[in-house]
């Protein structure tokens, strides 16, 4: 008993030691000009660029992630943390403004913005933000199907091959309600924002019809399932496919013929911000040709910045169709619409008798 | 023959709880950032590890607040467990249905409910809101650890002490605080072990910037673990590895003359 | 001796404040609509086909990987239970330490080990052996909880097996019972404490979780845990997922009562 008692005590104690030591210079101190408290996607900013932003304006920038839009609204419609710039999707910013959670812009504080963002990305984001008052495209890209070259040797052009028994166990889907249903939609010939329930029905059908076929449902797993070999096909957003090419060239990414989901995600300014006046400059530093090329050189999803896209040195990687592909090719391009909570609910339901099934 | 069987199994069980462990050591070794691949040997995870804050600070988060929550967990329940002594059996039990409350719920609904509370309370998640979280799922761990002792306890020594002159204060330090301080110290190793391990609660209740390792670890899960995670986790195993050992190699010694007296 | 009672104040404060009013807080949302309307619509919900098979296969798959612990459990703590005294303590930490790597990470390790293309089949196809194809399965579940709740089944049922005096089994042995009945009659009931605050720690964490069924189960399996942080993290109905919480804890409590049932006395059979 007493050697136990021994045991727990240095263990306790060595560890208290380690942390002090390691703790050391880690205590942060508040900015000379106030603080940001910024809430963005994981692993979605080169962390570099908010060390430049906090250097040169004095700001401290208080940073967190989030998993999913629909784990960022009810904490920031909350309010438990006070969060001043936010980077949700496009029909996430459709019902934060809906709710009206967002506070207008003031553009004359985002110089970087109406410069360099290209106005076909002002356009679409219209859509979602009708007078782009609340919004500034942070990134956008689309959905499409990864395969391994050396597993798969037909021609990939259409999502109907995610339902070919072929490729029994080697599938890999998105492990989310809209992006599985966007995919069976599509397959049907159907809008990806329907709310007819005929129509939902038989995507929820073609679902269940898929999952014995399916390996795993994942979110952002599937990048490193398909450079490990692990799966033949996955569903895959375009930011993450350049990537994965990276590490394993036998990978393709295509966007099929049925259409998909092209999507932005745009910094808001939530109401309850404390900091406005710091949020602004965090957006329009974000919005500075060299910063957004940094960040597109790290997290590899493709910017808006236009000014920033003429800046990249690697010739494939700035003519890539994967990163920047000519949109007027494709047809049946969608960007997701919020749904009312009906809407939502409805599609929820079907995916838990996907889910469950 | 018997004792063939008996160790081999051990070993298979320890195979089986270690497999895991090791698949870890060695990809913290792995060139290639994906699980998947090996790509031949390298240090320079454990290079890049020091130099990445991030997994420091969140390494220095969970540390301390392990440390904090088992520390004040020992210190509430080690006094709740002394007023449940003098208490009612009817109090007594109701007061041990709240304990196993925590220790029964599933983590999830503990997260939650922590969760809810903070939110309509106002409070502003951070720092504060995973420590408080994690003392309440620490208490029980103590008082269950603490109670045995305490019944085993002899009362009357307490009163002896009191009767030749100690004041209470003196009586507890001197006579009831050595007999239930292994007691106290399996609550504690046992609280800073939940704390260190715990993902959900954290998760639920954690605020804007403030990662312990597990948080951290789960939002690298979506876009690959950094292999620096590996690296340090091996770190942190080895060193209590080698701490174990050192304790038991130098705990031999002294333990000897112990031997007789703990075989009764 | 009263003002000792009020050393009790502090946790009874600690758990008035969060624990007691937490769990009302859930029973609000639970038993309130969007509008803060009472309903018991919430609670009805696991009625329906999805989540009365998420609650089905949740209680079933914990229960098997349960039984499972148990019975490599049981062996392993009469061997450690036997060992001299010395080498106990290290022995019981060392099934302690695996909990000190992370919980994730060690689960994450099991899907390398279990993949297509993972370490254990790289080996079985190096030996020309058939491959294993247990990951996102239910399978695959199961070892996930065995793995990572085996220690709160050793544990508890070490602490009552080492407390057995060994002169009561001697007796039984001289008074002619053999290994077989020595076990039964004299051993397995007095480690019963044992045996159920192990119970309890498996099955109720196996019961909830909703990580491993994520990351081992490809999330093709949908557990009622899944179910419930979905609602928190996805869907953003917090009613439902409180609605549903309140089912599964009476779920618990009722496991509590059995088990109470069975051991009188079981404050502090945990260590």
């Amino acid at each position: 008993m007493k050697k136990r008692k021994l045991l727990a005590l240095t263990l306790a104690v060595s560890i208290t030691a380690a942390t002090l030591l390691s703790g050391c210079g880690s205590s942060s101190s508040g900015g000379e000009n106030g603080q940001v408290v910024v809430y963005n996607w994981g692993e979605y900013i080169d962390p570099e660029a908010i060390a430049m932003f906090e250097e040169e304006t004095g700001i401290e920038v208080i940073y967190d992630e989030f998993e999913t839009n629909e784990m960022m609204y009810p904490k920031v419609e909350a309010g438990a943390t006070q969060y001043d710039v936010v980077c949700p999707s496009d029909y996430m910013i459709q019902k934060m403004i809906d709710n009206d959670l967002l506070m207008q812009l003031d553009f004359s504080k985002l110089p970087n913005a109406t410069e360099h963002i290209g106005e076909q990305y002002w356009e679409q984001s219209r859509q979602f933000d009708t007078d782009n008052m609340y919004s500034v495209p942070y990134c956008w890209g689309t959905v499409g199907i990864l395969y391994n070259k050396t597993m798969v040797d037909e021609p990939v052009t259409s999502w109907s091959i995610l339902w070919d028994e072929k490729y029994k166990d080697n599938i890999l889907m998105q492990d989310s309600v809209r992006d599985a249903f966007m995919v069976a939609l599509k397959l049907n010939g159907n809008s990806m924002n329907t709310t007819n329930e005929a129509e939902l029905e038989a995507a929820k059908e073609a679902l269940i019809e898929q999952k014995p076929l399916v390996q795993a449902y994942v979110i952002d797993q599937v990048r490193d399932k398909m450079i490990g070999g692990e799966a033949a096909i996955g569903v895959i957003y375009s930011g993450e496919a350049i990537y994965t090419q990276r590490e394993n060239p036998d990978l393709e990414y295509v966007i099929p013929e049925e259409g998909t989901n092209i999507w932005i995600d745009s910094w808001v300014i939530p109401k309850n911000a404390q900091n406005a006046e710091n949020a602004h400059k965090f957006i329009d530093f974000m919005c500075r040709p060299d910063i957004a090329l940094m960040n597109f050189e790290y997290i590899t999803y493709s910017t808006p910045n236009v000014t920033a896209q003429s800046m990249i040195e690697d010739d494939d990687i700035r003519n890539s169709s994967i990163a920047f592909p000519d949109l007027s090719q494709y047809t049946n391009l969608e960007t997701y619409s919020y749904l009312g909570e009906e809407g939502d609910a409805l599609y929820n339901a079907l995916w838990k008798e996907v889910k469950s099934y | 023959m018997k004792t063939f069987f008996k160790r081999f199994y051990i070993a298979i069980i320890f195979i089986f709880l270690y497999a895991p462990i090791a698949t870890l050591i060695i990809l913290s070794f792995n060139k290639s950032k994906t699980r998947s691949k090996w790509g031949g040997f390298t240090l320079n995870w454990y290079i890049s590890l020091f130099e990445d804050e991030t997994i420091l600070q969140a390494l220095w988060n969970t540390l301390l607040i392990a440390v904090l929550s088992s520390l004040i967990a020992v210190v509430i329940g080690t006094a709740a467990c002394i007023a449940m002594q003098s208490m009612s059996k009817k109090m007594r039990t109701v007061f041990m249905g709240i304990t196993n409350i925590p220790m029964l719920n599933a983590d999830i609904v503990t997260g939650i409910s922590l969760m809810l509370l903070y939110i309509s309370f106002g409070i502003r998640f951070g720092f504060s809101t995973i420590l408080l979280s994690h003392i309440t799922f620490n208490i029980p761990y103590v008082i269950l650890s603490v109670m045995p002792r305490m019944k085993q306890l002899n009362p009357h020594t307490y009163e002896a002490a009191l009767d030749l002159g100690a004041s209470h204060i003196q009586a507890f330090f001197k006579v009831v605080f050595p007999e239930i301080l292994p007691g106290i110290m399996t609550g504690f190793l046992m609280a800073f072990t939940m704390s260190l391990d715990d993902f959900i609660i954290t998760h639920f209740t954690k605020g804007a910037g403030i990662d312990t390792l597990s948080t951290k670890i789960y939002s690298e899960v979506r876009k690959g673990i950094k292999p620096e995670m590996y690296a340090l986790s091996t770190i942190i195993f080895i060193t209590v590895i080698v701490l174990l050992f050192v304790i038991n190699v130098s705990g031999k010694k002294s333990s000897q003359n112990t031997k007789n007296k703990a075989q009764r | 001796m009263n003002k000792k009672k009020l050393l009790a104040t502090p946790y009874l404060f600690w758990s008035v404040m969060f624990i007691i009013i937490p769990l009302c807080m859930i029973f609000y949302y639970g038993f309130t609509d969007k509008t803060g309307a009472f309903t018991l619509e919430n609670i009805t919900a696991i009625a329906s086909a999805e989540h009365f098979k998420a609650l089905w296969l949740s209680i079933l798959l914990s229960l098997i990987s349960t039984v499972i612990c148990l019975l490599l459990a049981y062996p392993l703590a009469m061997i450690l239970a036997n060992m001299n005294v010395n080498q106990n303590s290290f022995i019981v930490v060392i099934f302690i330490l695996p909990m000190w790597m992370n919980f994730l990470l060690r689960t994450l390790a099991w899907q390398t080990l279990l993949e297509k293309t993972g370490v254990i089949n790289n080996i079985l196809s190096f030996l020309h052996l058939p491959t294993l194809n247990i990951i996102n399965t239910p399978y695959a579940i199961v070892l996930g909880m065995v793995y990572n709740f085996l220690p709160f089944m050793v544990l508890p049922l070490y602490n009552a097996l080492v407390k057995i005096d060994k002169n009561v089994i001697n007796a039984a042995k001289d008074l002619g019972a053999n290994p077989v009945q020595t076990f039964t009659k004299i051993t397995f009931p007095l480690s019963l404490p044992g045996v159920i605050s192990g119970i309890t720690m498996v099955f109720v964490p196996a019961l909830t979780t909703f990580v491993i069924s994520t990351l081992l189960g490809g999330s093709k399996v949908l557990l009622i845990g899944n179910v419930i942080e979905q609602e928190f993290t996805q869907t953003g109905n917090w009613y439902l997922g409180s609605g549903l919480s309140i089912v599964l804890m009476i779920f618990i409590i009722i496991s509590m009562i059995l088990s109470a049932i069975f051991d009188k006395d079981r404050e502090g059979a945990l260590l």
